[in-house]
Formats: C-alpha cells, sequence, structure tokens
C-alpha cells in the first residue's frame, strides 16, 4: 500500500453486531414486500433511531426507450440516506457506505449490514469525517440522481426534488452487494463508467482486510492460485486480465460504484459470494472488515493520490502498471504510422508532376485530416491556388467520402433513437427492438456506400483516381492511429481491444491484392464484430459458454444497453464508436472498393 | 500583584460571602453556566465569564491589574483596540438539528477588531496583534495576513459603545484550518480570575471538553456604559465557551445527563472572587406539551424570559446562596427525561443556511448557499459576507441569486476583487428574504494552478474556503421586553437587541474544502523535471558551445572623433582610418 495514513493495520475492529444486522435485514425485507418496493418510511425511522441524519431524495427519470432487460421505461424512486456527523468535525470531508434496494429479496442483507455498521459506528468517537449511509433505488438511475443533486450539477435528464443535506467533499465510497446470510469469499468489481478505475490503494486496502480477517476475495470472480509460478496459475491469470480487459473496455459500470468516479471519488463494489465451499463467514466478520476499512479511510490526510490510477489486474494482488502496457500499445499504433509513412513516400516517388507540388498537397490531407484543400501558407495564396489547381480535383474526390462515412456515422448516432416512433409504426417490433434493428440496418447499410460515393467525381481508371485511393488510406490510417491512441488514454482497454482488431486489418487494406480475403478481415476488424466476439470471448472465459442464438441474443442486450447507458449517465462508448471508429472504418472499406 | 490580592480577597470573601462589590474604579466578575439540551438531543454548555472593569483602559492611566488580565488589558492599550473579538472553534454548529446557537463561530479561528480611530496605520497593528494574539492563544493567528484579511463594510457592526462606524477602522480574518486543543484551553483557562481551580471553571476539565461534538472558546473585550447615564467608559471582557455533548453515543441512546456524566466533576463552591456565580438549565417545554423533563437537585429560582424570540424557562442555580450546599457538598445538576422522546419532529430554526461546492473537475466550480427563512409570514433582509481566496477566481458575472424560482436582487452590494497573492475577494450582500422561502445565491470560480513553491505539504487534502457569515434580524414571535443589561442572565447580553420585535442573529456556514489542480509531487516526476533540467542545461550550454563561432573584434575606438578624422582624411585624399 503507498498511503501512508492507511499504513500499519495496529487497531482491532470490534465489530459484533452481526445477528443485529440479520435482523434489520428480516425486517427489512417483510417491510420491502408490504411497501411492494421501498420501504421509505420503515428506514428513515430506523436510522433516525440509530442517531443519524436522515434525509431523502425523489427522483423520476424517463428512459429514451423502453428497457427491456429491467423492464423500465418511466422511473420513480427515492433514495433514502442518513449522515453520521463526526464529533469536532466541520462537515468538511466525507465518506459513503452505499447499497441499492433491488426488487425480490435481492440485497437485503447488504442493507441490514448497513444499518447494523451505523449503529455501530455512531457510538464511536473517533471519526473524523463524516458517513453517509446511502440506499438508492433502482440501481445506477437512483445513484446517478443522488450524486448529481449532491454535487449541484444536471448532467443526464434526471429531475429530482429538493435541496439535501450535505456533509462536503467525499473523499472514497464502498458500495455493497450481499443476499445471503453467509458468504464464502468477497468479489471485488473496480471498473466504473467508461473505464474508469479507482485508486489501486483502494484495492490493496480491501486485499489487506481481506487478508487479516482470512476472508477469501477475487476479482473477476477468479481465485487467485497458491501455485502462482505454475503454468495453469499463469492461464488464470491471463484469464482474469482478459476479464478484466473486456470489462473495462465495455465501459460499462460493474456495479454501484462506477458512477462515483467522475466526480473524482475512489470507489469500489464489494459483492457477497455464497458457493458451495465448506467454509462460511458470517455477518460479524464481513463487518469487522468494512470496519476496518472505514477506520483506515477515515485516517486518510489527503485524497487517495499515491498509487496507480491506470492498471490491470491479472489477480488481486499483483497489477501490471501503465508503464508496462503502454510501450505495447505503441508499438501497435507504430504499424498505422510506419505505413502511413510509406504511403507517402510512394505518393512522392510516383508522382508525374512537380515534386514539390506533390509534397504541399500531399501534406494536406494528412495534417488537416478532411482532405480538403490544403490550407496556403500565408504570404502568396492566390499563386499557390493557381499552382495547386492541376491537382485540385484529386483531392475533391476524397470529399465526398469523407463527409458521406460521417453522414452515415451521424445516422447511426441519432436515427435509432430519433425514429423510433416511425419504426414501431410501420414494423411489428416494440421500441426497444426498433431501436437495436435501426442500427444495426443503419450499420449494414453504411457498408453498402463506397460504391456510390467517389464515381460522382472522377471517373475510375485515371492515374489521379489510382492514386486517390492512396491519399484516402493515408487519411484513414492517420486518423485511426489519432483516434486510438486517445482512447487509450481514457480507457486503455478499449483502445487496445480496437487496436489490436483495426490496425492489421487497416494496415492490409487496399484495392489491389486478394479482394475478397480482405473484405473478410475487414469485415472482421469492424467494431461490431469485434463486440461480438467479445461477448463470445467474455462468455468463455467466466466458464459458461454461449451457444450462437444465445450469443447472438447477448449482442442484441449489450447494443440497447449501451446506448441506454450513453443517454443515462453519458458514457461515451455509443457516440465513439458512431462518430468516430465506424467512419474511420467505413473510409477504409471504400480504399478497399476504390476501383 | 494578583499573588497579593488574592489572599486578601480569599478573606474578604470568607467574611461576606460576596468580595467583589462594586466600587468606583474596582473591577467585577460574574460566571455563568447556561445548560440547554438541544432539539437533536445533544447538550450544549455554554460558560461565560465577565470581568467588567470600571477603568478607562487605552488612557493608558492603569498599571495596576486586579482581576483583568494583564495580558489583554496592556495589548488593548498598547495597540488602541476598541473591540477584541476572538473566538477558536473545533467543529460546526449545526444550527438545524441544534437551533439558533447562543454564540456560534466559524470552523477554525475567527479574529475581528475594531482600532480606535486615533491609530493611524490600522494594518500594522493589525499585523502586531494577531502576532501577540498568536503567542497568548498558542494559536497559528500569526498566519492572519493580507491574503485572508477582509474589511467588511456592513456585517460586523461594533458590540459595544462606539462613535462612529467607520469600517476602515475594523479588520476580520477566519482561518478555517486552524485546529482547536488543549494548547489553546489551557491559556485560556489562565485568563480567569480563579483559574480553574475554583467556581464552574472547575468543570473544563480538557479531556472531557474535546470529548464533545462542539467545542468553540472565545474571548471578547469591549467597552460599555458605566452606568445608565453613560458618563464613563467601563472596559469588559467576556470569555465564552461552548461545548456540546453528544448524549446519544455516551448514553448508548438513553439521552439523560448530569453534570458529573459530562464533566466528570461535581461543583463545590464559586470562585470567590465572583460577585454573581449561577448555573441556568433550559427547562422550556418543547412541542408545547407538558413537561417531560424532570430536574435535580431542586433549583434555587426559576427565571422566564424571552429569548431568541421564543418564551422560555430556565430552572437557576445559584453558587452563591447559602441553601444550596446545605445538603450535599456538591451540586450535581441532573436532567432525566421522563418518558423517552418518540418524535423526530424537530423543531425548525426561523434562519439557517447550507453551503457547499458544486459541480466536478478541476477546472471551474460553483459555490452555492441555500438560506432558509422560514418564518410563517414574516420577510426580512440578511446580510451575506463571503469571503473567498484568491486562488479561487471567481466570476462575478455568474452571481445569481434566486428565490422562489425568481431573481432576488440584493438591495446592497459591496465587492472586492481579489488580487493575485495579496488579498481575498469580498462580497457583501443586504438580501431580503421572503417569508418561508429558500434563497440560493450562486457564483462560480475557476480554480487557479499556483506556483509550485506555493502549496501546502498536504495539496492533495484540498484547500479550505472560510464560514461565510450571515447576519439577521430575525422578527420575533413574541415581543421582547427590554431587559437591564446588568441584571439580566450573560447569555442574553452579548448582542444588543435593537427593539422589541426582532433579536440579532449571526450565523455561520460549514467551510468549504476544494480541489485545486496539483502537480504530481511524487518521486518519478521530481525525477523526471530534475533529470530534464540537469539535460536541458548541459545540452544547452555544449551545443552553445560546439556550434558557436568565435571571432576577434576589431577594438572601435574614439566614435566621433573617428567620424570627424575621417571626413578630414576624405578632404585630404588620404585612406580613412
Amino acid at each position: 500500500m503507498s498511503e501512508n495514513a492507511m499504513g500499519s493495520t495496529m487497531v482491532e475492529e470490534q465489530f459484533s453486531l452481526g445477528e443485529r444486522a440479520l435482523a434489520l435485514a428480516r425486517d427489512f425485507a417483510a417491510h420491502k414486500k408490504k411497501a411492494g418496493g421501498m420501504p421509505t418510511a420503515w428506514l428513515e425511522k430506523t436510522m433516525w433511531s440509530l442517531g443519524l441524519e436522515v434525509h431523502q431524495q425523489q427522483f423520476s427519470h424517463t428512459l429514451p426507450f423502453p428497457d427491456e432487460s429491467r423492464e423500465r421505461y418511466l422511473v420513480r424512486g427515492t433514495n433514502v440516506y442518513g449522515i453520521l456527523r463526526a464529533p469536532r468535525a466541520a462537515s468538511t470531508e466525507a465518506l459513503v457506505l452505499s447499497t441499492g434496494c433491488a426488487p425480490g429479496p435481492h440485497n437485503n442483507q447488504a442493507v441490514g449490514l448497513l444499518l447494523a455498521l451505523a449503529s455501530y459506528f455512531r457510538g464511536q468517537i473517533y471519526w473524523a469525517k463524516d458517513i453517509i449511509f446511502l440506499v438508492n433505488e433502482h440501481d445506477l438511475l437512483g445513484m446517478e440522481a443522488w450524486l448529481e443533486a449532491y454535487h449541484d450539477v444536471n448532467i443526464t435528464a434526471v429531475r429530482s426534488s429538493g435541496p439535501l443535506g450535505r456533509a462536503g467533499a467525499i473523499q472514497a465510497a464502498i458500495s455493497l452487494e450481499l443476499s445471503s446470510d453467509v458468504v464464502t469469499s468477497f468479489d471485488v468489481a473496480v471498473e466504473g463508467l467508461n473505464g474508469q478505475l479507482p485508486n489501486l490503494d483502494l484495492l490493496n486496502l480491501f486485499n489487506a482486510f481481506c487478508q487479516k480477517n482470512g476472508l477469501l476475495c477475487t476479482i473477476q470472480g477468479k481465485l487467485q492460485r497458491s501455485d502462482w509460478d505454475s503454468l495453469p496459475a499463469y492461464a488464470r491469470s491471463l484469464q482474469t486480465l482478459l476479464l478484466m480487459v473486456l470489462a473495462q473496455a465495455s465501459g460499462r459500470p460493474r456495479g454501484e460504484h462506477g458512477l462515483f468516479l467522475r466526480y473524482r471519488i475512489e470507489a469500489v463494489t464489494l459483492r457477497g459470494i455464497n458457493s458451495f465451499r465448506q467454509y462460511k463467514y458470517d455477518m460479524s466478520t464481513v463487518g469487522k472488515t468494512l470496519e476496518g476499512m472505514f477506520r483506515k479511510l477515515n485516517n486518510l490526510l489527503e485524497r487517495l493520490h499515491q498509487s496507480y490510477f491506470f492498471y490491470l489486474l491479472p489477480s488481486l494482488s499483483r497489477f501490471v502498471s501503465i508503464g508496462v502496457y503502454m510501450p505495447a500499445f505503441g508499438f501497435l499504433i507504430l504499424v498505422l504510422i510506419l505505413r502511413a509513412l510509406d504511403l507517402w513516400m510512394k505518393l512522392n516517388k510516383t508522382d508525374p508532376g512537380g515534386s514539390d507540388q506533390l509534397s504541399d498537397s500531399d501534406h494536406g490531407p494528412s495534417t488537416t485530416e478532411v482532405g480538403e484543400t490544403p490550407p496556403a501558407p500565408p504570404g502568396a495564396p492566390s499563386r499557390l491556388l493557381l499552382t495547386l489547381c492541376p491537382q485540385a480535383p484529386r483531392l475533391l474526390a476524397l470529399v465526398p467520402p469523407v463527409l458521406v462515412c460521417h453522414a452515415a456515422g451521424l445516422a447511426l448516432y441519432y436515427l435509432p433513437v430519433l425514429g423510433q416512433s416511425v419504426a414501431t409504426q410501420h414494423f411489428p417490433v416494440s421500441e426497444a427492438e426498433a431501436v437495436v434493428l435501426t442500427l444495426i440496418a443503419i450499420y449494414v447499410a453504411g457498408m453498402a456506400l463506397p460504391h456510390s460515393t467517389h464515381r460522382v467525381l472522377g471517373g475510375p481508371g485515371s492515374v489521379a483516381a489510382a492514386r486517390g485511393w492512396m491519399v484516402l488510406k493515408l487519411l484513414a490510417l492517420l486518423y485511426l492511429a489519432a483516434q486510438l491512441t486517445a482512447l487509450a488514454l481514457l480507457n486503455f482497454s478499449l483502445g487496445f481491444l480496437l487496436a489490436v482488431t483495426m490496425v492489421p486489418a487497416a494496415a492490409a487494406t487496399a484495392p489491389t491484392g486478394p479482394r475478397v480475403l480482405l473484405a473478410l478481415v475487414l469485415v472482421l476488424a469492424t467494431p461490431a464484430v469485434t463486440l461480438l466476439l467479445g461477448i463470445f470471448l467474455e462468455r468463455e472465459l467466466v466458464e459458461a459458454p454461449a451457444a450462437p442464438g444465445e450469443g447472438w441474443q447477448r449482442f442484441l442486450g449489450a447494443l440497447g444497453q449501451g446506448l441506454l447507458l450513453h443517454h443515462l449517465h453519458g458514457a461515451f462508448l455509443c457516440p465513439l464508436l458512431a462518430l468516430g471508429t465506424y467512419p474511420c472504418w467505413l473510409l477504409l472499406w471504400n480504399v478497399l472498393f476504390w476501383d | 500583584m494578583l499573588a497579593l490580592a488574592v489572599p486578601l480577597l480569599l478573606l474578604a470573601a470568607a467574611g461576606r460571602g460576596r468580595a467583589a462589590a462594586a466600587g468606583p474604579g474596582r473591577d467585577a466578575l460574574r460566571e455563568e453556566l447556561l445548560l440547554s439540551p438541544l432539539p437533536a438531543g445533544d447538550v450544549a454548555a455554554t460558560f461565560q465569564f465577565r470581568t467588567r472593569w470600571d477603568a478607562d483602559l487605552p488612557r493608558g492611566a492603569v498599571s495596576h491589574y486586579r482581576l483583568f488580565p494583564k495580558a489583554l488589558g496592556r495589548l488593548v492599550a498598547a495597540l488602541g483596540v476598541r473591540e477584541l473579538h476572538l473566538a477558536l472553534t473545533q467543529g460546526f454548529w449545526r444550527t438545524q438539528a441544534w437551533g439558533q446557537p447562543p454564540l456560534q463561530a466559524p470552523a477554525g479561528a475567527e479574529l475581528w477588531v475594531w482600532f480606535q480611530p486615533s491609530v493611524t496605520d490600522v494594518d500594522k497593528a493589525w499585523k502586531e496583534l494577531s502576532n501577540i494574539l498568536s503567542g497568548i492563544f498558542c494559536a497559528s493567528l500569526n498566519f492572519i495576513d493580507a491574503t485572508n484579511t477582509v474589511t467588511p463594510t456592513a456585517s460586523f457592526k461594533p458590540l459595544g459603545l462606539a462613535n462612529g462606524t467607520d469600517h476602515h477602522l475594523l479588520r476580520y480574518a477566519v482561518l478555517p484550518r486552524e485546529v482547536v486543543c488543549t494548547e489553546n484551553l489551557t491559556p485560556w483557562k489562565k485568563l480567569l480570575p480563579c483559574g480553574s481551580k475554583a467556581g464552574l471553571a472547575v468543570l473544563l476539565k480538557a479531556e472531557r471538553l474535546f470529548h464533545s461534538s462542539y467545542h468553540s472558546q472565545a474571548v471578547h473585550i469591549r467597552p460599555i456604559c458605566r452606568d445608565a447615564s453613560c458618563l464613563a467608559v467601563s472596559w469588559e471582557l467576556r470569555q465564552t465557551l461552548t461545548v456540546v455533548f453528544d448524549t446519544f453515543s455516551s448514553g448508548q441512546g438513553k439521552k439523560d445527563w448530569s453534570l458529573f456524566k459530562m464533566f466528570s466533576r461535581t461543583l463545590t463552591d464559586a470562585c470567590p472572587l465572583a460577585s454573581q456565580s449561577k448555573v441556568y438549565v433550559d427547562i422550556s417545554p418543547k412541542n408545547k406539551e407538558k413537561e417531560l423533563l424532570e430536574v435535580t437537585p431542586l433549583p434555587t429560582s426559576v427565571y422566564e424570559a424571552i429569548v431568541q424570540g421564543d418564551k422560555r424557562s430556565y430552572a437557576v442555580y445559584d453558587l452563591l446562596s447559602p441553601s444550596l450546599f446545605n445538603t450535599s457538598r456538591s451540586l450535581n445538576v441532573q436532567f432525566k427525561w421522563k418518558r423517552p422522546e418518540d418524535s423526530s419532529e424537530m423543531p425548525i430554526p426561523v434562519l439557517h443556511a447550507q453551503r457547499y461546492v458544486s459541480g466536478y473537475g478541476l477546472q471551474t466550480g460553483e459555490i452555492s448557499t441555500l438560506i432558509y427563512n422560514t418564518h410563517p409570514y414574516r420577510a426580512f433582509p440578511v446580510i451575506l459576507l463571503e469571503t473567498v481566496p484568491w486562488y479561487l477566481r471567481l466570476y462575478v458575472h455568474t452571481l445569481t441569486i434566486i428565490t422562489k424560482g425568481k431573481e432576488n436582487k440584493p438591495s446592497y452590494i459591496h465587492y472586492q476583487p481579489a488580487q493575485d497573492r495579496r488579498q481575498p475577494h469580498l462580497l457583501e450582500m443586504l438580501i431580503q428574504l421572503p417569508a418561508n422561502s429558500v434563497t440560493k445565491i450562486s457564483i462560480q470560480f475557476e480554480r487557479a494552478l499556483l506556483k509550485w513553491t506555493e502549496y501546502p505539504p498536504d495539496p492533495n487534502h484540498g484547500f479550505y474556503v472560510g464560514s461565510s457569515v450571515l447576519s439577521a434580524l430575525v422578527p420575533s414571535i413574541i415581543a421582547m421586553k427590554d431587559m437591564d443589561v446588568e441584571e439580566s442572565p450573560l447569555f442574553t447580553s452579548l448582542f444588543p437587541s435593537s427593539d422589541g420585535s426582532s433579536y440579532f442573529v449571526r450565523l455561520y456556514t460549514e467551510p468549504l474544502l476544494v480541489n485545486l489542480p496539483t502537480p504530481d509531487f511524487s518521486m518519478p516526476y521530481n525525477v523526471i523535471c530534475l533529470t530534464c533540467t540537469v539535460v536541458a542545461v548541459c545540452y544547452g550550454s555544449f551545443y552553445n558551445l560546439l556550434t558557436r563561432t568565435f571571432h576577434v573584434e576589431e577594438p572601435s575606438r574614439g566614435g566621433l572623433a573617428k567620424w570627424l578624422a575621417n571626413i578630414i582624411r576624405k578632404f585630404r585624399g588620404v585612406p580613412p582610418l
């Protein structure tokens, strides 16, 4: 652990209200059943009697289209939270313990444990930061509503009621999921929205307390093997690593903690697992672990900043740092750059006209990315324009494909959600299906575009047209390289997955050569197919392989969820693929069918 | 001097019981403890020690100090202080749960001082004063400098006698980061005439006082009228200390309390130097119900008054009355709830406020203040004072004040923009609060990049923005009577009430913790910086040396003379020099 303030583990945890937690959980379950949802009044009363300052927040949200997997469209809910005010502190800093109120028997024990911990924490005198105990409804939607209201921002269209009780800047948050009276192990989820990760120290903290209390802990549902230096252990680590890459690349928060990260609040989700193992742990042990973590977080003098924010985890106790994985990615991007350099030199060499003019005009698309007339240097604009005139038609030929590809991207981004009502009127499908099917239809239709675009201006066969694909490819390669580099800084896993699939295909694409084979490679490299393959790989890795039909269903579900995630929480995966990667891929597709 | 005076007085006290009868040029001490159960179930204990001295301090004629502490007296005389208010606070008074405070102070250290009109260089005197106080109270008041000092124009008026209110003589500063602990309490206790040896001060045991939810100690010095005719000036020193005990966590959910439970001491006698020594217990019934509480032992008397717009009754224990210690040797006030409180309904104070930073990211943000007026039918104005450090660059054009969905135009605005590293932002506004309303005041800011040496050792902790101050005359529901200041208990008499229909309230909001963009101060960063610097310097100079060509420059001598000589030579037909 890098953080000094969380260093030594000298204190003895005293939490012993395991039975109380279970009793509270049963109470909660009964009241939840009676209320047919969140038992707001009961929660408020209980929290108040525990000595907390209780607040509630009502929110409502209308989804852009019905969410079929969770069966919701117009969402109304209430978040209830209690604030434990730290003595002799001015409410400048806070910690959050949150748990969701899920329908059915799910997550009752988590609420029970949360209340028991609140009751125990209230009696302690050592708190220096306020602690917020939050029970939120409608999982991520409730969390989003609460976080937005707490920070008084409005990113999404959530409407929520009135002003809230606040407790200063939140330093760290732990989200708890627990559905059984005893647990065999704890799974920790780190990936947040857009693949953001919490500081590694928070994870180390959890790991340290699991070790201390003898609790089994897993990541991605995989237990670390004790014989870490053997081949099966390496295979296990690889599996875990790949699962993390896939989860991070999806940009989907893997727990309710995922939304905290946007506000620079370090957060993880802890998920109690009850499997068929022999040895079970009771609530007191779980409570002690959480107590220890909160005491350590309470000791923090500064925000967690000492350790890594960018890492990949092959197991809970080992990590791959950014310094190790970034060079590998750099080499991948180097392929694109070298290929682009090669094209540029070829263009320079085979130019029939004056080489000086050509280098000027070739330089244009590479720097301005749109491939229009290159910007003339100041001084002699008119003279330069005259000399460039012979080149202009060749560059003009690039404008339609670029524009059309981006128009296709725009259509892909806007049409599915805007056109859902039209689609449901004309076809016998539900709104959610309509959105997903429109998405696929536009995606596939985009592939038919190259046949009609570049022929509009300058027929094929001329010398300029033959060289046109080179310029277009040069442009596409540099565009792709820039996108992937930027992406790898934001969400490494996504950037890496796209790079691994797209870079070879992009480098190989040319209208000459075995066109069918190249077309196949390029189709395999398209983001949609990558997503489909990623779903199959993920099922394979969690040892529940999916049949093709099931995989397809999951693929459709993932498309819908991806769109929802963008519209509800502002995930950038959907606009990025629709407005950036897909047009770029279409440019390459254009190159392939240039003649 | 004090050492001589004390035995004498002790003799007198033994003889008469009341030692310090007020005579001309004499000083008198009154001590008082107010215990009030708070709506949320906690207990607030407010100690007040008032030393009144019928002498004119700043004239410099005084050299003999009796009860008035010499350190403060000489300070007042030497630096031309007219009024001094210093508060050191740990924690935050939660107005919403605890009700209107008798005397609130912002978290950290607060100092505001009015200087005499005779002081020429106020800034110098202020600097000197804060440094001396820093020594006296063992607090980091020496960190008060131009970057956190402001001169409010409307929020802080003199509390004592004052001829003019030229606000240039006022200085105000808050140090929100200041941590208050026993080292600040000890010098504060030493200023008391009886120390912590006798009287109410016996209860001031550090280990209990800091086992509380809120701790605030203050010193107020001000000139007051000597008598009703107000022809002469007396000086008053008030030492107040407020603690809030959390009865919930200490009593395992039961809210009963006693002096012994809270302070682990009981009272045995009054301070022999005090002319008055009383304990007040607030026994006014809440929720208009029958009395639910029981106080033992039986109080000496019951005092009824209208405090902060509310009719209250207090059980009074006069430590100087001989009947009190007849039955038992010590006084341990006990307080029992007759039946457990079960409602979560709490009376909401008429005026309360909340402040927070909104937004996310490290570039911009917004400071929002919510002010609540819960009075059912009366609107009243409130003065808001915001002091924001310079490294949050306020955008004044984004200042919005919204009440009930409509814009609320302040009737008075005083804004003094910040200067980097010189002075903070000062924003003062007079806002009318309509009845039963919430007013939201928000202003956006940009976070500045500091120079790398300006970051504190813990830059990732964040930077504090001091509490903003709300001053208001809150309309009272019940008409108040004018009281004689000398006769009424101390806790009602610090703030002057203008008339019977309203009472003065000063509230402080939460301090804020704002993160600024912080460079990576970790080792790799430093190594990279250092290496780059070394490489740049070495490479630069080497490159310079290697690529430079050296020429021997012809020395040019005598500009004008040479020119003249050349002209002459030209005429002569000789080649020029």
